[in-house]
């Protein structure tokens, strides 16, 4: 029994090489952008003008995000004015750019990185802190 | 036999029998937990994970009983009179103004208020490479800062123990949530929560419509007692008239003033872009800082800094409460760091096989801290926190029990007044005294101490009269 258990886990863990974790940027305040230095560890795997694309795409995304324009203080003054009782019946602005880029980082795992044998993790899985890049070992690529 | 084994390693059926264990572990995969139900900081979670509160709550149901019990006499027995002498837009207007304080004070409770999630194990691992350059040691460093640019100032970023990462500008650690919250201002006990990025909106209109509420309240009985006094009586025969009153006038004349205050204090803070916690600490101060620096975050501009703060895009909670736990997470961390050994140990890269055993053993020991399922990691910020701000809190206290707000507890009343952030001043210069201790610091009881005492002005509103 225990056998089977650690080695299926095993059959998951042992293909993740290492994981990288990429940063957030502060140097704009503290909105959030994320580091595009590429990371030594992909040198091999991934071009680096593709991986920058993305990081852009995903840091321009965020940016649109928490963008300080008219919509954001409709929505806040609406909000204030029916006592925040709008939010339960209506998503956020942040919510539905939340919504996109996660489908944006899917698109980019399904045709670029798992090809390649990466993963990037939203970076909402993890507080909003790093985006975290999984390395698979070349041989799970066989399986 | 060896599947009884694996499940007493198990450290969530540590305290259960065997034959239970292996039923909880089925039981998890035939229903998924939802995340808020291994949330390692100190909160409670109603309604399957929609709501959540501070483990303590603070005086919130007091405060909620003043509000109520005040417009509820309010409503009994001087709006009858006001409607018959003056007008009945009187009780529209108070009543108006009493569903939007009670929505606000819950909303600003009931809120995540910018909880950061805990790093994972990984993702602690990697700072702890990055930081780690000696290799084990058989110590806690000295506290771990790093230092960024945001808008050409250098700012400081401090490494946050419990949450095993470096603490995003801004954010703090709160130690009664046990939790290191966004953009935190402070620990509010009449609110019952922190009050950080997400719920500081509320909570600035919770004290602004409850200003309104009390100057309102406060006017409309004194207009009540004056018609009445006017109509051929004396005062002292209005007032046994009409006894209730009189309860009202003395609870709004002493949160008037406390409230009024605070509203202002809190409207200064939203024009310049500043937290309490960096205002208390004068983190941009001009005195503080050598050359000229500002607030970097601040746009320089009122209307700005006011529109960005209160009325800027929501952000999400980062915590996830209800979503499910995937299997991964599931699974105790001692297995999954069991099991991720043999990889870095097959490893043929350098840098991995020089990793001593005790390297391994410690980090395993970081993701038992990071799951908190070892008992002294998490209790580790409480009681150090209150041995040392006990005789930092005891130079503070007299001066915060003389000059801040009268002794009656009944108050909703406010933290931060002058002669309060004056006691914070000279906590601040305790704080001077601290880099010594940061240069050399041979103990860990020490470093730990010089870390809690940098933190000790989060939870300085506690004790409050």
């Amino acid at each position: 029994m225990v056998e089977t258990h650690s080695l299926q886990d095993l059959r998951q863990q042992a293909a993740v090489a290492a994981k990288v974790f990429l940063q957030r940027d502060y140097s704009n305040g503290t909105v959030c952008q994320f580091q595009s230095k590429f990371p030594s560890e992909l040198e091999t795997r991934i071009d680096k003008q593709q991986f920058e694309e993305t990081m852009q795409t995903l840091n321009n995304l965020y940016a649109e995000a928490e963008k300080l324009g008219s919509q954001s203080y409709i929505e806040g003054c609406l909000a204030c004015l029916t006592a925040y009782t709008v939010f339960m019946c209506m998503e956020t602005h942040y919510e539905k750019v939340l919504k996109k880029i996660a489908k944006y980082i899917q698109e980019q795992n399904d045709k670029i990185y798992a090809p390649r044998g990466l993963l990037l993790t939203d970076p909402i899985e993890r507080g909003l802190r790093v985006i975290e890049v999984t390395i698979f070992e070349d041989r799970s690529l066989t399986r | 036999m060896k599947n009884c084994e694996y499940q007493q390693i198990d450290p969530r059926a540590l305290s259960v029998l065997p034959q239970s264990a292996h039923n909880n572990t089925e039981k998890t995969v035939q229903r998924s937990r939802r995340k808020w139900e291994v949330f390692p900081g100190k909160n409670r979670f109603f309604c399957d994970g929609r709501i959540i509160l501070p483990s303590q709550s603070g005086v919130l149901p007091l405060t909620l009983g003043l509000i109520v019990v005040t417009c509820g006499l309010f409503f009994a027995f001087d709006c009858p009179f006001l409607v018959k002498h003056l007008t009945v837009f009187i009780p529209v207007i108070g009543g108006a103004l009493f569903v939007f304080v009670v929505f606000s004070l819950l909303r600003t409770s009931f809120t995540d208020p910018g909880i950061l999630p805990r790093a994972t194990p990984d993702e602690a691992a990697d700072i702890e490479k990055q930081i780690d350059t000696s290799g084990s040691s058989t110590y806690r460093p000295p506290p771990r800062t790093k230092e960024i640019l945001i808008n050409q100032q250098v700012v400081k970023l401090k490494y946050c123990f419990t949450c095993k990462m470096f603490r995003p500008p801004r954010t703090s650690h709160c130690s009664l949530c046990d939790n290191c919250v966004e953009r935190f201002d402070h620990h509010c006990p009449w609110v019952g929560n922190c009050v950080g990025k997400r719920n500081y909106r509320f909570f600035y209109s919770f004290i602004i419509s409850l200003s309104f509420l009390t100057s309102f309240i406060f006017g409309c009985v004194i207009t009540h007692i004056t018609l009445r006094s006017q109509e051929g009586k004396s005062l002292v025969q209005s007032i046994q008239e009409s006894p209730a009153s009189v309860v009202e006038l003395v609870i709004c004349f002493f949160s008037i003033w406390s409230i009024l205050g605070l509203s202002g204090f809190h409207t200064y803070l939203i024009a310049s872009n500043l937290t309490t916690n960096e205002d208390i600490k004068g983190s941009w101060s001009s005195k503080r800082c050598a050359e000229e620096s500002g607030n970097p975050y601040s746009y320089n501009s009122i209307i700005t800094n006011c529109c960005a703060t209160l009325c800027g895009p929501m952000p999400p909670s980062l915590i996830d409460r209800r979503g499910f736990l995937s299997l991964d997470e599931a699974i105790p961390a001692v297995s999954a760091s069991e099991i991720e050994l043999p990889p870095f140990t097959v490893k043929s890269d350098a840098h991995m096989c020089t990793q001593s055993t005790k390297d391994v053993l410690e980090r395993m020991v970081h993701s038992y801290d990071v799951h908190g399922l070892c008992p002294p990691a998490t209790p580790k910020t409480t009681p150090l926190d209150l041995e040392v701000s006990g005789p930092a809190a005891a130079s503070s206290e007299p001066s915060l029990s003389a000059g801040c707000l009268p002794q009656d507890a009944r108050q909703p009343v406010a933290p931060p007044c002058p002669p309060f952030s004056r006691s914070y001043k000279r906590r601040d210069s305790l704080h001077s005294i601290n880099p010594a201790f940061r240069l050399a610091s041979p103990s860990p009881s020490l470093s730990r101490t010089t870390f809690i005492l940098g933190d000790a002005p989060d939870n300085g509103f506690i004790p409050l009269p």
